[in-house]
């Protein structure tokens, strides 16, 4: 793989340039609740001004890590250092300098949206007025509406605001996008991108790998509670060797059709079936696509369905794990 | 990978200049969460039922059942024309003359309080339930008209000087005990149903994930409590002096003073139920067990003093029982603090007991 997640340091000048742009460092993480293990000894370093994505099914220990990133969770053991400084000390400063947003608050439902924003505003030392933040999410012509009425992309843009009402240099979010149609999804986006220019470091957990590919600089991709890939979205894409994925189904199974010559094809990597589809990894798009249709031809198996794709981090996930993201 | 060098583009944060938040102080953390705790509860139409309406509900209600009506007059059978002639000489008795069959199944089924009969020779059987209030008043009126009627002079000639003075009617009774009960009420319940439903929403750990501090947000629901507290006893209170004429003796401070060490053990109580719990249909079976017993020991429609002995110190210990007495010797007999220093103590041990449990145990998400 070549994938590590903590970069041996071999000299103090390498060591110290990562200090200085490490916003986050995590070491040997654990946490164990009851008998099930959520994240088992996890090394984590996201550098200043970059978005970070956490990727993995549900289940995987995302939230569990974040959280205690967050300062909300105590780890079993290990370390967290966030913009330079410790939970167990500076807890008070660490508050003021990240924005927070958490999977499944449900704010007050008879208070507006500017209340709401006041109130979290009152909490911090610093930060821009509560109209400013207001438009910062586009909910303008919200702000005198009772967080009950909004739409679900709305509360979520809310939550948002309520993360960034402290100027914070360090955001937190939390699955921002779970439950939205795809509208909203976009529309968060386009605010996470905006965050993004301003310099703000972020570290985001999704179970959605288009999330993760659009939004994130560097990605993580967990399971069981540990990292089991880590690099840009570009490169762990090409760590698989693959470039290509095609799909297709085969039908009106007058006799089955056999696997075996396919996988013995030019510039094909991996043949899989599943539930009457074919998934086929495959290096050269040219080469494989003309060679499937003569064998299909050959084994007078009739094609329903054909599709290609560039391989996506989905299938860096199923290439890891054997599994689908969302099959949990 | 290892590299550093290999990351992309790393945008350092600028240093922006950060807006220091205006000093205001409706920009405290303090007065914003006040404020939200106000609004939630007055965008709330069922809670200002409750605590507004619903009290006063009762007590006009319950003013009219156990008003203080000129003396009734009681409903008797009897079965012969002469009797029902001699008692019917008592204005206070209504007299039915009724077959014996008919006055039987009257005096079964509580259409009557009392049935007379004549008796063997020149007597009278006087026929009621010697526990009924009703039975025993009807066996003193008819006796009295049957001897009068048959030519008893009284010895000695009495006459009556009627008085009704406000204090001691049941409205004045009643009015200090549910203001004890909505203190109880509004604290428990106000306290218990926004904490649990905060938790549960998870807006409680949103919170404690800002710098709030953390004791700002119990003692918003404190100040809130005591602000509402003015609004609720003088809407209670006006009221009852107002359209009931309910005595206020004691001093007003001394009242202020009470409903404050009252809403904060109650308050204090609340903070204990709703301290763990996660759904709402627990704190609500959990609130329901505490009060519960209080509504019915404790003095609120009827004297405590019903229950047996033996339960009575149990009873006094009680913070409602402690509450109502101390209101009611306070408006009705104007006693001052140092006369109600017992139930204060008693109050006082319910805060000390409650409240550094209750942020012991107290629950966050």
């Amino acid at each position: 793989m070549g994938l590590h997640a903590a970069p041996e340091f071999r000299d103090t000048r390498k060591m110290l340039a990562s200090t200085l742009t490490a916003a986050l460092r995590v070491r040997n993480l654990r946490k164990t609740f009851k008998d099930v293990v959520a994240v088992n000894g996890l090394d984590l370093e996201v550098r200043a001004g970059e978005c970070f994505g956490l990727l993995g099914p549900n289940g995987a220990g995302k939230t569990t890590t974040i959280e205690i990133c967050e300062g909300l969770t105590e780890p079993d053991s290990g370390e967290v250092e966030l913009l330079g400084m410790r939970w167990d000390k500076d807890a008070a400063e660490l508050r003021q300098r990240l924005g927070i947003q958490l999977q499944e608050t449900q704010l007050a439902d008879k208070v507006t949206v500017l209340e709401t924003i006041r109130l979290f505003g009152s909490f911090f030392r610093h930060g821009p007025p509560a109209s400013e933040v207001i438009s910062l999410v586009q909910l303008e012509e919200k702000a005198n509406s009772r967080v009950g009425g909004l739409s679900g992309g709305q509360k979520q843009r809310l939550a948002l605001a309520c993360a960034l009402v402290g100027d914070p240099d360090f955001l937190f979010l939390d699955e921002p996008t779970t439950g939205l149609d795809p509208q909203a999804r976009r529309q968060l986006w386009d605010l996470i991108e905006q965050f993004k220019l301003q310099g703000r470091t972020i570290l985001l957990t999704t179970h959605y790998m288009d999330e993760a590919e659009q939004l994130c600089g560097r990605v993580a991709i967990m399971d069981h509670g540990k990292m089991i890939a880590l690099g840009t979205p570009r490169e762990l894409i090409a760590s698989i060797g693959v470039e290509h994925m095609v799909e297709f189904s085969a039908g009106g199974t007058m006799r089955p059709l056999e696997l075996a010559p396919l996988r013995r094809m030019e510039g094909v990597r991996d043949v899989q079936a599943e539930n009457g589809t074919v998934q086929m990894q495959v290096t050269e798009l040219h080469r494989a696509v003309p060679a499937l249709l003569d064998e299909l031809e050959r084994q007078g198996v009739p094609l329903t369905e054909l599709r290609t794709h560039s391989a996506t981090l989905e299938d860096v996930f199923v290439t890891l794990t054997g599994r689908h993201l969302r099959d949990e | 990978m290892s590299d550093i060098t290999a990351i992309p583009e790393i945008r350092p944060r600028e240093a922006t200049a950060k807006l220091p938040r205006g000093a205001t102080l409706a920009d405290h953390p303090l007065v914003q969460l006040t404020l939200t705790r106000f609004r939630e509860f007055l965008r709330e139409p069922e809670a200002l039922f409750w605590v507004f309406i619903f009290p006063i509900l009762l007590a006009a209600g319950l003013g009219l059942a156990f008003r203080n009506r000129p003396a009734d007059v009681l409903k008797i059978a009897t079965v012969t024309p002469e009797l029902a002639r001699s008692l019917r000489q008592d204005k206070l008795l209504d007299v039915r003359q009724l077959p014996p069959a008919a006055a039987d199944e009257a005096l079964r089924t509580g259409k009557v309080a009392l049935l007379a009969e004549p008796g063997p020779g020149n007597t009278v059987v006087f026929r009621y339930d010697n526990t009924n209030p009703d039975g025993r008043t009807a066996r003193m009126l008819a006796d009295r008209a049957v001897q009068r009627a048959a030519g008893r002079v009284d010895p000695v000639a009495v006459s009556d000087r009627l008085m009704r003075e406000p204090g001691s009617r049941y409205i004045d009774f009643l009015i200090p005990g549910l203001l004890g009960m909505n203190l109880m009420g509004s604290a428990i319940w106000g306290m218990g149903f926004a904490i649990v439903d905060a938790r549960r929403r998870k807006l409680m750990k949103r919170l404690i994930a800002t710098p709030m501090p953390r004791p700002y947000y119990l003692l918003s629901f404190l100040l809130s409590r005591l602000i509402m507290l003015v609004v609720e006893v003088g809407f209670l209170l006006g009221f009852g002096v107002w359209i009931f004429k309910v005595p206020a003796r004691g001093s007003l401070l001394d009242l202020a003073a009470l409903c404050v060490i009252a809403s904060l053990s109650f308050g204090a109580l609340g903070l204990l139920i709703a301290s763990r719990v996660k759904t709402i249909e627990a704190a609500s079976g959990l609130m329901n067990l505490v009060m519960m017993p209080m509504w019915i020991v404790s003095g609120v429609f009827f004297s405590a003093q019903r229950f047996p002995d033996m339960l009575q110190p149990v009873i006094r210990a009680l913070p409602l029982t402690a509450t109502i007495d101390a209101l009611r010797a306070n408006m009705l007999q104007g006693a001052d603090l140092a006369h109600v220093a017992s139930q204060l103590l008693v109050l006082a041990a319910w805060l000390v007991v409650c409240f550094p449990i209750a942020l012991k145990l107290f629950r966050w998400r």
